[in-house]
């Protein structure tokens, strides 16, 4: 007999499920003329389940035994994956309709990605992060090849598809060695069993279930897909998969080191420092020499979640508080930075996506210079933009944990990385005109541009909130 | 008599093989679909050989759930193969290339 509170904590997914179902109907019988009624439609749904987040908490944290956990973290959490998707669905009909592929279908899988991500951030147990993760990962392969006649597009879906099964299968043998070593599945179990010390077999396990999830989160070493998916996914999936699936991930890989791995703590420092500082450096330096903006991104990302686990190495509550406020502000960062990307779009309303084609943007497109400049500066972490802040909170909460080396590395390739940011703004106020874009952006592109743009400048109003918000999530975890 | 270590070492051969089969097979795609069922199922050999051991059901339950999402994969995976053999004329694994990396 299921309980009508447990049904009540997952009542976000109930809906989302329920709605994804609907769309679908709605997308194969209506045809492609219904996909500006159905992508509405999907945001409405997405707005309905991150209200339904209100009511969900009060039913946890703990639901169907164990299984699901309904807390502030998963709130949290849930929150910056429910906007990041509905931003990626509002930023896409003009992007697909120039590429002659605008079908219903984006919107439902964007959705069904959205449940997934949500078992993935309030799984209790491997079973539900291992059905999460595949439902988000089925999904965006779908996505990644979305555009079926170009062949780039499909041979990011090929990439990711192998690369990310992989992935899948790694963390699976890792979840079977904890199973075996441990005589439990869920995260709580998992901890009293490793509380009497460490055995070998569990942290091998231990090793393949971390280096699953890096996987996910394109952490070095295990990053290897993501320039490649970036560059040839439709630019509104790469919005896509730049913001909600990082967030997703990243809140599962801080929940399984807190809550499963805990007792083990000295022994996945070590991994996740030494992942955070491979991916601050390899995402600063690959990215110096790209010209695709999109494979940019890809490198930028990597970069950023090398900054992001820096939190979550110092392993405390201010280190995993200090990791969610840091998605959170990257969140909205790479989703204004993708409204940017997404307007340039050559005389003809053909996407570009090379760095040269930005040339001289700022004589003929002053708001959008303007915003890729802020987008720009707060990424490389310049004050008193928002992108500052997160770093700031990272490096504090790493000093605080005796990890001074660590953050004193992550500061000086900081400098590295605003190079590359640095040289966008220098192509587009400083370099002689190429051809002009397209006069003017879409409405909509527009508007979420602006927000994040205003959110990035004014940012420090919202600290209070923010640190609030992240402080609780974190402190559910402990 | 055949104990836990035999099936974990069989299991561990299993995976090891799945990977190697990913990174060295340079023929086509194919075969990586065959790699990628090989290490789901090494996984479900590991699950279901600890189940017995431990004595709990838990783990008979997840390598069913392992086995639909593979069905689901693999689904996904012909599917994906499908459209970019449409637009290449081709699955070989060395010809995946249209991007550098």
């Amino acid at each position: 007999m299921i309980e009508t509170a447990s049904l009540l904590a997952v009542l976000p997914e109930l809906i989302l499920t329920g709605s994804g179902l609907v769309l679908m109907l709605i997308a194969a019988f209506g045809g492609d003329r219904s996909t500006h009624a159905v992508n509405w439609l999907a945001v409405l749904a997405l707005l309905a389940a991150g209200l339904s987040l209100c009511t969900s908490m009060a039913h946890g944290p703990v639901a169907f035994d164990g299984l699901v956990r309904a807390d502030a973290f998963s709130v949290y959490a849930k929150a910056l994956i429910y906007g990041a998707a509905g931003a990626a669905i509002l930023l896409a009909p003009r992007f697909f309709a120039a590429g002659g592929a605008l079908r219903p279908e984006y919107a439902v899988l964007i959705v069904f990605a959205a449940i997934g991500m949500g078992m993935m951030v309030s799984a209790g147990d491997m079973l539900t992060l291992y059905v999460g993760l595949e439902m988000n990962s089925l999904a965006s392969y779908v996505l990644a090849s979305f555009m079926r006649q170009d062949e780039k597009s499909s041979e990011a879906g090929l990439k990711y598809f192998v690369l990310g099964s992989l992935a899948s299968g790694i963390l699976l043998y890792g979840i079977s060695l904890l199973y075996g070593f441990t005589g439990s599945t869920a995260f709580d179990g998992i901890a009293i069993a490793m509380g009497d010390g460490v055995s070998k077999g569990e942290l091998f396990g231990l090793v393949f279930v971390l280096a699953g999830l890096a996987f996910k989160i394109s952490a070095v070493p295990f990053h290897m897909w993501t320039p490649d998916v970036y560059e040839g996914a439709p630019t509104p999936v790469t919005a896509f998969f730049g913001s909600a699936p990082k967030v997703a991930a990243m809140g599962l890989m801080v929940r399984v080191a807190i809550e499963a791995l805990g007792p083990a703590g000295l022994d996945w420092q070590q991994i996740i420092i030494f992942v955070a500082l491979a991916s601050i450096l390899f995402g600063a330096v690959a990215a110096i020499g790209q010209t695709s903006i999109k494979r940019l991104m890809a490198y930028s990302s990597i970069n950023n979640v090398g900054f992001a686990l820096v939190g979550l190495a110092a392993g405390t509550p201010a280190g995993v508080a200090a990791t969610m406020s840091y998605m959170a502000i990257y969140v909205v960062m790479t989703i204004g930075a993708f409204a940017c990307i997404l307007q340039m779009r050559d005389a003809d309303g053909k996407p570009v996506d090379t760095i040269a084609s930005l040339a001289g943007l700022s004589q003929s497109r002053k708001g959008l210079s303007a915003a890729f400049a802020i987008f720009m500066f707060s990424m490389a972490g310049i004050p008193p933009l928002f992108g500052f802040w997160a770093k700031f909170l990272v490096f504090d909460a790493a000093v605080a944990a005796n990890l001074t080396a660590l953050a004193a590395f992550g500061i000086a390739m900081s400098v590295i990385g605003a190079f590359y940011y640095l040289k966008i703004i220098k192509t587009i106020y400083f370099d002689e005109p190429a051809a002009p874009y397209e006069a003017k952006g879409g409405a909509v592109e527009n508007i979420i541009m602006a927000a994040c743009a205003i959110v990035i400048v004014f940012g420090y109003l919202l600290n209070p909130l923010l640190d609030k918000a992240s402080a609780a999530a974190a402190a559910s975890l402990f | 008599m055949i104990g836990l270590q035999h099936y974990m070492v069989v299991s561990a051969i299993l995976f090891v093989m799945g990977v190697l089969g990913i990174f060295i097979n340079r023929k086509n795609v194919i075969i990586i679909l065959m790699a990628i069922e090989l290490i789901l199922l090494s996984v479900n050999i590991n699950l279901v050989a600890f189940s017995a051991f431990l004595g709990d059901l838990v783990g008979q339950v997840f390598s069913m759930f392992v086995l639909t999402v593979a069905a689901g994969e693999a689904a996904i995976g012909l599917a994906i193969l499908v459209i970019y053999f449409r637009g290449r004329g081709t699955i070989a694994v060395d010809d995946v290339n249209r991007m550098k990396g």
